[in-house]
């Protein structure tokens, strides 16, 4: 598997992602400049964590224009794999790459603490490694995760399986205490419909190494690599 | 000619609006009996170059419909003046 790091003005988590990517699962990986209009040859593209643009007018909504996020499109409709962490997930939904929006955190603060996630759906090649209902406790960080989508895109998200980590108790219960943002339907993480583009609010690459706290985000580098061996 | 103009934006009625909630009950705690609800938005002043009132209104539209608004949880209106 090659791998390649967007990097917008504004972004902070890309050097972790590169740094898991190359130190701990061993991967090719290079950082592009969201300027850049063609992408290396990469199978896997990583749009990260951080504040893009500031985050003005709406979270993502200036990154989207990007000259990169054309090729990243590109990429995506040719099938290749594309996840989006955190702001990249914002991103994501502004290009319409994923369907939804997303709000201020209903309690309108910034949270920053490790949080459950129930692993909704194996089907898809970012969770072929874990197992229906596992629970992996990932941080989640942001001020805005609060995940929205209409009645008919949530039944499409629901029939299609679309929803992949869901927000959950430690013994994988989903309730609305556990639910840190008030997404709906406490939708953590979704993909689209051909299962190529994953946009997760948590940040598996703050859990994939020993000294952190947790080393479940690895379980979704795994997954892609075993798919991309 | 130049024109101005003035763009309100809201989320939509069936979004959720936590920050108009929170002003809501700030406004009740402060004695504000009469407020009953609170919707919060943006507001976009563009002055821009057109050769007519009805060019000035298809370039705010499509400024709206590509940037400015999301559509998944916004809506808006908008004004041209002179």
């Amino acid at each position: 598997m090659r791998a390649a790091v967007i990097v917008f003005p504004g972004s902070n988590c890309d050097t972790d992602c590169f740094n898991v990517l190359r130190d701990v699962m061993k991967t090719p990986v290079e950082f592009v400049w969201h300027k850049e209009r063609a992408l290396p040859k990469t199978d896997l593209v990583v749009l990260p964590g951080g504040f893009s643009y500031g985050d003005y007018l709406r979270t993502g909504a200036i990154a989207r224009f990007s000259p990169a996020m054309e090729a990243v499109k590109k990429h995506a409709a040719e099938g290749r794999y594309v996840i989006g962490i955190c702001n990249g997930f914002q991103i994501l939904l502004e290009a319409a790459l994923l369907p939804g929006a997303m709000l201020r955190n209903r309690s309108l603060s910034f949270i920053c603490k490790p949080v459950w996630l129930r692993v909704e759906d194996t089907s898809s090649s970012f969770t072929s490694h874990c197992k229906k209902g596992e629970v992996l406790q990932i941080p989640i960080a942001h001020g805005e995760g609060n995940y929205y989508c209409d009645d008919a895109a949530l039944k499409t998200l629901r029939d299609k399986s679309q929803i992949i980590f869901r927000y959950s108790s430690r013994d994988g219960r989903v309730t609305d205490e556990v639910n840190p943002n008030g997404s709906r339907d406490n939708i953590a993480g979704i993909v689209n419909e051909k299962r190529n583009v994953l946009g997760m609010m948590p940040h598996p690459e703050r859990a994939s190494e020993e000294i952190l706290a947790s080393v479940d985000g690895r379980r979704i580098w795994e997954s892609l690599l075993g798919e991309l061996k | 000619m130049l024109f101005k103009a003035t763009i309100n934006a809201t989320l939509r009625k069936s979004v959720l609006d936590p920050q108009g909630q929170t002003v809501l009950h700030a406004l009740e705690s402060l004695g504000f009996k009469d407020a009953k609800n609170v919707r919060m938005g943006k507001f976009f002043e563009i002055t821009l170059n057109a050769e007519s009132k009805t060019k000035a209104e298809t370039a705010a539209r499509e400024m709206c419909d590509k940037l400015l608004i999301n559509p998944v949880i916004e809506e808006y209106s908008f004004e041209i003046s002179e």
